[in-house]
């Protein structure tokens, strides 16, 4: 597809006057007039450089151009190419354009594209050389952490008591508006469900063990855990992984303040504390949507807490709550420890949050097997 | 300029802004005529930026009236908004560039949503309006890879992309170095001069208002409004007001 155009008809469609193509005495005359804006320039894109082809020897000629922008500019410096000859327009003002836009492309300087070749062998180095770092970074910050929770036990008083005060507020108390809810919910649905097998059996009676072992000793703290890993473990990502692209984390440090006994220990001791409360909402709100079904099956609140008191034990209780604060340091030191090992700019925080998130719950199941083993060996 | 006096592509009226019971500031009144440099001064927690935010359109004025190119915000939607955006570029205070994309990339955004430019033309288009702020050879990098200098003059390139007739600029000088800034300066003074672009700049780096500033208001915090208008040389050298006598000599109140 080379259109030459014979000399003296116009090249291209003769209605559009803006662009005409000429060869004359072996050069390619390009030929613009009238305003070339952005629109004109996008519509005659595609036209004028059909018409230049490969052709090397062209001269643009622009001396009729009454208005020209980067669009116009954009489309005669893209068909000049290194070697044109030029006619500048006459009009000052799009001359002055066409400097600009030339004088910025002057500036540009081809940067040499790196080399993407596809090396499997060095690609898996890299990658392991990098979880290995990454691993590192991780027993380091682990260390720390534990170091400084250590360092604080003698002397308490170094602790920001008021930073723990404000995060057992917006970890715990914050969220029994959310566990109130969920627990009657999962209570009720519970209940109804099993109600219908157990039916089957004459079982209804059983419905109140069965709710009431599964909520104290599973899910109350799973559940618990679950709303702390989305409401507060990605808190704590997001608020560290910000501080620190505000180098507000550096700005401690300098200060000779200890970014993990300020920011870390404080807010993992606190989503430990809240655990076993946020747990024991849980529980006592799940009880009592049970309770209402039990109510609608024709039960009474007192044979409903008496089989309860026959069934479940103080150690059912207490090893749910227990397992419950383990739950809490975990999705606390998940969340601080994504926070702090965030990269920079905003996408990187929502990375931190999502990482706390995924990892405490990954975390929070993971222990949950763990206090499963270890709850059944004990005999518990 | 003043004595010929071109038409107003800005016209303020009587603007207010508060929020809640907070007055940030009112009884604004200005104009701002085609091809100058008009400079919104003033200290820290002023208004400035939030002026400027009601005069792109990002927010409606507590009270009074605000044309831009003859339109009043608050009249446009869908299309016509569209076209009078085009006709405005906006640099934001730290670049406000998209993460996700390289510089070029960011700058071609709005020639992509504003025009049918094919790929090739975006690309040249970005490329020389790089260039031209001194970021010729950065084009394919990343906002999270350059300095933030290089970030603000990277948003003075998207700001230009679609050759507006109005640039505003939110502190386009500040913490960039002398030189970088007065590159800057030049920049504006001469697309201000050859292009007849309208500017208007919020600042208060007083060598770029000494430099580049036709025409200024300064607004104070405890007045709750503006407080000077003119040429920033003329106020430097004969304003009475305590405030701006303060501002120009860089004295403490």
């Amino acid at each position: 597809m080379k259109p030459v155009p014979s000399p003296a008809e116009p090249a291209a469609s003769p209605a559009r006057e803006a662009f005409s193509a000429q060869t004359r005495e072996g050069r390619l005359h390009l030929r613009f007039s009238g305003p070339l804006e952005r629109d004109v320039a996008a519509r005659l894109w595609e036209e004028a450089h059909r018409a230049r082809g490969a052709t090397t020897a062209v001269t643009i000629d622009a001396g009729e151009v009454t208005a020209l922008d980067s669009g116009g500019a954009a489309l005669l410096a893209s068909l000049a190419g290194s070697e044109a000859e030029w006619i500048e327009p006459r009009d000052a003002m799009a001359r002055g354009s066409l400097e600009r836009f030339r004088n910025g492309l002057g500036m540009v300087k081809a940067r040499e594209a790196p080399p993407r070749k596809f090396r499997p062998i060095s690609a898996l180095g890299a990658y392991t050389l990098g979880r290995y770092e990454k691993f590192l970074e991780r027993a380091a910050f682990m260390g720390e952490t534990v170091l400084t929770a250590l360092s604080l036990l003698p002397r308490p008083w170094r602790l920001r008591w008021s930073e723990v005060l404000r995060h057992l507020d917006e970890a715990g108390t914050r969220a029994f508006p959310l566990c109130i809810l969920l627990g009657t919910l999962i209570g009720v649905i519970l209940a109804f469900q099993s109600s219908v097998p157990m039916r089957q059996f004459g079982a209804e009676i059983f419905i109140p063990q069965l709710v009431g072992i599964s909520l104290t000793r599973e899910l109350g703290p799973l559940l618990a855990g679950v709303i702390l890993a989305g409401r507060t473990g990605s808190a704590y990502a997001a608020e560290l992984g910000t501080m620190r692209v505000n180098e507000e984390v550096d700005a401690l440090k300098t200060m000779g303040l200890d970014p993990t006994a300020w920011l870390v220990v404080p807010r993992i001791l606190a989503s430990t504390l809240v655990m076993p409360a946020l747990s024991m909402v849980m529980n006592i709100t799940g009880l009592i949507g049970m309770g209402i079904v039990m109510a609608t099956l024709g039960y009474p609140p007192v044979a409903v807490l008496n089989q309860l008191g026959q069934w479940l034990s103080i150690g059912d209780l207490a090893g749910g709550l227990g397992k419950g604060a383990f739950f809490g340091l975990a999705i606390g030191y998940v969340g601080c420890r994504a926070g702090l090992s965030a990269g920079r700019g905003p996408r990187a925080v929502g990375d931190a949050a999502t990482g706390a998130v995924v990892g405490g719950i990954v975390a929070l199941v993971l222990l949950d097997g763990l206090f499963a083993v270890l709850f059944f060996r004990l005999g518990w | 300029m003043a004595e010929d006096r071109p038409e107003a592509v800005i016209e303020a009226r009587d603007v207010a802004m508060r929020f809640g019971s907070r007055t940030i500031f009112k009884d604004v009144t200005f104009d701002v005529r085609r091809g100058e440099i008009f400079v919104i001064l003033g200290g820290s927690g002023c208004g400035k930026s939030t002026l400027l935010k009601l005069l792109i359109g990002l927010m409606p004025p507590s009270a009074g009236e605000i044309a831009v190119l003859d339109e009043e915000w608050s009249d446009l939607e869908g299309e016509a908004r569209r076209a009078l955006l085009r006709r405005i570029g906006v640099m934001w205070q730290s670049g406000a560039l998209l993460g996700s994309l390289t510089l070029s990339e960011n700058v071609e955004l709005p020639i992509e949503a504003h025009s049918r430019l094919p790929e090739a033309a975006r690309a040249l288009i970005a490329s020389a309006k790089l260039g031209l702020v001194g970021l010729g050879d950065a084009g394919d990098r990343l906002p999270s890879e350059i300095s933030g200098g290089m970030l603000k003059r990277a948003g003075i390139a998207r700001a230009m992309a679609l050759d507006p007739e109005i640039l505003f600029l939110d502190e386009p000088s500040a913490g960039l170095d002398p030189i970088t800034s007065a590159g800057l300066d030049q920049l504006i003074v001469s697309l201000a001069r050859e292009t007849g672009t309208t500017f208007v700049v919020v600042t208060h780096e007083l060598q770029s208002i000494l430099a580049i500033g036709d025409r200024c208001i300064m607004l104070d915090k405890d007045a709750q409004g503006m407080i000077a208008e003119g040429d920033p040389k003329k106020l430097r050298d004969e304003s009475e007001h305590p405030t701006v006598r303060a501002f120009f000599r860089r004295e403490a109140m």
